[in-house]
């Protein structure tokens, strides 16, 4: 326990994901199976323990410590589980005779055999043989505040990174497995076979794209390739399976394996209904409005929810728009070429309408000339095209060649720098994050943030300039010179622009970075915010 | 203290010593103690910025806190100035003065004054925990203690230095292609830190920035165990991985630390056993190595002196002053403005 505390403790600090994972990567190695897998379980969110109230613990530190130094410690320091781990008392004796800490397999396997009643008296035990971090750990676990400074997705890349397995390999058998993963690990250190997943309906990772670029598109042949449209959602798998014993089962995972069923329960209520007999489809998920595609925004709604009000069911229902087939009739078909894949899908789709899924069409085109032409004049929700190669076979992961994304040209606004603030990790000591805004009746109204899109050598300029110009600080937080000839002027590019009722200028950018530096430019002939609003999509009109 | 006669028990701690505006000052012997501002006399119980300050008329400290003093400020620091050797006691007005090691930082002591035999201990800051670069903490019996409180809360026992070296040995196993830097105060701090690496095995040499050159350079000479010390070039930077690098905190978040690779940012002091703290800071590896006595040691320290009055200064007074309340010691916080704000560790206690 007191090794997992510890690289909890580690995980929270560190702020690069590829340190992040070398630590855990080590942890892994170093830990035996049933520890490690617990922890692997608890970064993932699939670990059940015997939750603890905090007056629980309230009340057992005050069986062991003055009151008033206790109010005193909760006071200064600001946190019950970290005030209790740092003043419950240690017996010095105990402390001599070295007996090994409690590891997390005892702790989770004991706690889980306590009744209730005894509960408070075995955690108490543990606290009395751990150290300041372990019951710190300990106390965030059983109460149920415990924040891991990592994705489950990482987690898993790291089980990955013990042996010559993928993570895309890890997220195909894990909905298959259960803690303490010892099959998993086993596997991961080649010491075992791939773990046989029972799951009826599992997940397959899913083909990724590369953005195409303009030197990747001259060795390309555009008769090799077969486009569409590339959606402005997210990418979903769906999963309609009869189980051996008649029982019909659908699945929603996103496209790192999380199963999302439960926040899309019309969807699978949708996949159940429609007469789909054990098939896995690829797709992008969107919201509808009849026939048309509500914004991103709204769609944003629905996944930040693990379980949707009765009002967003009814407002935001969901489209899954399909692109691929990876089992036909029960038949893996991944080994097909895309071409062959896409014409069963096209049989498939027609065979089985319904409303809350369809095809997404082709779009065909005789060179890249023309089909640039027609990414740019996309149908509404479409952030581009995608290009796949028709002899493509379908294999999970990123490979460079089969498949492309083709994103339609970004936005440009030319904005003034306002102000600016230390990034994190690697960039703490530089100003790194920029607010930007644009000119409204003589002010400049805040637009944005971005900490992207420069390069090294741009970044030393920008916080030279920073340091140098600084008119104001508020704690980490530098105002900068921003008037109509002093200003410094960013060109911002971003992928798109929506109305939002929680920014002072009404507006929202997504993915806005720093395309160029415009030392050229006196700030002053920064863009206006009607420059903007032209581009904002027309306001929904409410129903009466 | 038993046997005291009845003259005795009449006498107070403040018959002794009084709360003026530059500090504590005894009227019978016109002196101050670790005055906040310059004053005729000064009695120094040791380097720190908060406790030893320049342009007092005549100092009276031990030999290493007028020579640390005198690498700090210059050498016109007093316009004059004794030394103390450990023990040796004088006489100034109606009272007698002697120095006893109090184990925080090299030269640090306890300042006793007796005055018609009643005793009073300050102890500047002081630490019981073993520091392989000073002399350890001798406890002196007194009927008044004063105290400090840096980490007087029951939340602060600091866990053993050594296992918190041996946790950046770790990171340094794991990580070789990244830099080490640890954040130290100049004074005391940074040269425990460099003997606790080299008693743990380390044996390559430690890279310093400037800023703790001077300081460094007294305490080797003094004869510390502090190994091969190489100060850090700007071309050295980029080469520094796998290594250890020790500066100010204050250069953890400079452009100075930019140049070396992907650092590993550790910072070692007392309050990096709160996480709230160790985020502030940045620290990526929080160490926590202190120079101060933690809740165990104030208070055991507090029962060995046999005090009946404590007086507790900077840091944490109430929980302090609650606690000894409760052991039939008469306290009192004593919240002197200036303590703590320019000193080492103290200073990064919440604002
Ligand atoms: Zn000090
Ligand atoms: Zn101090």
């Amino acid at each position: 326990m007191n090794r997992f505390a510890a690289l909890l403790d580690r995980l929270a600090l560190e702020p690069s994901r590829n340190n992040k994972l070398r630590v855990l990567a080590a942890y892994f190695r170093e830990t035996p199976d049933s520890d490690r897998g617990l922890a692997l379980a608890a970064m993932t969110g699939a670990l059940a323990v015997a939750s603890i109230r905090p007056a629980t613990v309230r009340a057992l530190i005050a069986e062991r410590v003055d009151p008033e130094l206790f109010a005193l410690s909760y006071d200064f320091v600001g946190d019950l589980s970290e005030t209790v781990a740092l003043m419950w008392p240690v017996d010095p004796a105990r402390h001599h005779n070295r007996a090994p800490a409690p590891s997390l397999s005892a702790i989770v396997e004991t706690l889980r055999a306590t009744g209730k009643r005894d509960a408070p008296a075995r955690l108490a035990g543990f606290l009395d043989d751990l150290d300041e971090t372990g019951r710190w750990a300990l106390l965030k676990l059983l109460t149920g505040a415990l924040r891991i400074g990592v994705s489950a997705r990482l987690a898993k890349t790291a089980v990955a990174a013990l042996g010559d397995v993928s993570i895309e390999d890890v997220e195909e058998v894990w909905h298959g497995l259960a803690p303490p993963y010892a099959e998993l690990f086993a596997w991961a250190e080649g010491r075992g076979p791939r773990p046989v997943s029972d799951d009826p309906a599992p997940f397959r990772a899913p083909m990724l794209a590369h953005a195409l670029t303009p030197a990747d598109m001259e060795a390309l042949d555009p008769r090799d390739y077969i486009a569409e449209w590339k959606w402005d959602g997210v990418r979903v798998q769906a999963a309609v399976v009869d189980r051996a014993d008649g029982a019909r089962v659908a699945r929603l995972y996103s496209r790192a394996g999380e199963d999302m069923s439960g926040a899309f329960p019309d969807m699978i209520e949708a996949l159940l209904a429609s007469t789909f007999v054990n098939v896995i489809l690829d797709g992008e998920l969107l919201v509808r409005d009849g026939a048309a595609i509500r914004p991103f925004a709204d769609l944003q709604q629905r996944l930040n929810r693990k379980a949707p009000t009765a009002k967003m069911l009814r407002d935001f229902p969901p489209l899954l728009r399909v692109y691929d087939l990876l089992l036909d009739a029960s038949e893996d078909i991944r080994a097909t070429p895309f071409a062959a894949r896409r014409r069963r899908l096209e049989t498939l789709m027609r065979e089985n309408p319904g409303a809350a899924f369809d095809l997404s069409p082709l779009v065909p085109f005789a060179s890249f000339d023309e089909l640039a032409d027609m990414r740019r004049e996309g149908p509404t929700a479409t952030e581009g095209v995608m290009l796949k190669r028709a002899d493509s076979v379908y294999v999970t992961g990123r490979p460079k060649g089969p498949w492309w994304k083709w994103k339609r040209e970004p936005y440009n606004v030319d904005a003034v720098l306002m102000y600016a603030q230390r990034g994190h990790g690697k960039r703490a000591s530089l100003y790194s994050d920029f607010t930007f805004g644009v000119w409204r009746d003589g002010d400049l109204l805040p637009v944005g943030k971005s900490y992207f899109g420069f390069t090294d050598a741009e970044l030393s300029q920008l916080d030279k300039w920073v340091r140098e110009n600084t008119t104001n600080r508020f704690g980490p937080v530098r105002e900068v010179a921003h008037g109509a000839d002093d200003g410094l002027v960013l060109e911002i590019a971003f992928e798109g622009l929506n109305r939002s009722t929680r920014h002072k200028s009404g507006l929202a950018m997504r993915f806005p970075r720093i395309a160029r530096i415009r030392w050229d430019k006196k700030a002053g002939e920064a863009d206006a915010i009607a420059a903007l609003e032209a581009l904002l999509p027309a306001p929904a009109v409410q129903p009466p | 203290m038993a046997g005291a006669s009845d003259y005795l028990a009449a006498m107070s701690l403040s018959d002794v010593l009084t709360i003026a505006p530059a500090g504590l000052y005894c009227p019978a012997g016109d002196f101050y103690i670790d005055p906040l501002r310059p004053v005729a006399r000064a009695l120094i119980t040791h380097g720190h910025a908060d406790h030893a300050r320049a342009g007092h008329g005549a100092v009276l400290a031990t030999r290493e806190t007028l020579d640390i003093m005198a690498l700090r400020y210059g050498e016109k620091f007093a316009a004059s100035r004794q030394a103390m050797a450990p023990g040796e006691r004088i006489t100034l007005g109606d009272v007698a003065i002697s120095f006893h090691p109090a184990g925080h930082v090299l030269g640090s002591a306890q300042i006793l004054v007796e005055s018609k035999g009643y005793r009073v201990v300050v102890s500047g800051d002081y630490k019981r925990a073993r520091d392989p670069t000073c002399a350890p903490f001798e406890p002196v019996r007194c009927h008044a203690f004063v105290s400090e409180a840096t980490f007087g809360l029951p939340v602060f026992r600091h866990p053993d230095a050594a296992g918190e070296v041996d946790r950046l040995l770790r990171s340094i196993a794991l990580f070789s292609d990244r830099a080490h830097m640890v954040g130290v105060y100049s004074l005391g701090k940074a040269q425990r830190v460099m003997a606790l690496l080299r008693e743990a095995g380390w044996e390559r040499p430690l890279y310093i920035h400037g800023a703790l050159e001077k300081i460094t350079d007294y305490y080797a000479r003094a004869g510390a165990p502090l190994g091969e010390i190489r100060k850090v070039s700007a071309a050295d930077r980029a080469t520094l991985a796998g290594e250890i690098t020790l500066c100010p905190p204050s250069s953890l978040q400079d452009v100075w630390s930019r140049k070396f690779p992907d650092p590993v940012t550790a910072v070692a002091s007392g309050w990096m056993r709160i996480r709230a703290f160790a985020r502030q800071r940045g620290a990526q590896l929080p160490l926590a190595i202190s120079d101060h006595a933690d809740w165990d040691d104030l208070r055991a320290t507090i029962l060995e002196t046999g005090c009946e009055s404590l007086w507790v200064t900077h840091g944490a007074e109430d929980a302090l002053v609650h606690w000894a309340g409760g052991q039939g010691i008469d306290a009192r916080p004593l919240r002197l403005v200036g303590y703590g704000e320019g000193d080492e560790e103290t200073a990064e206690g919440p604002a």
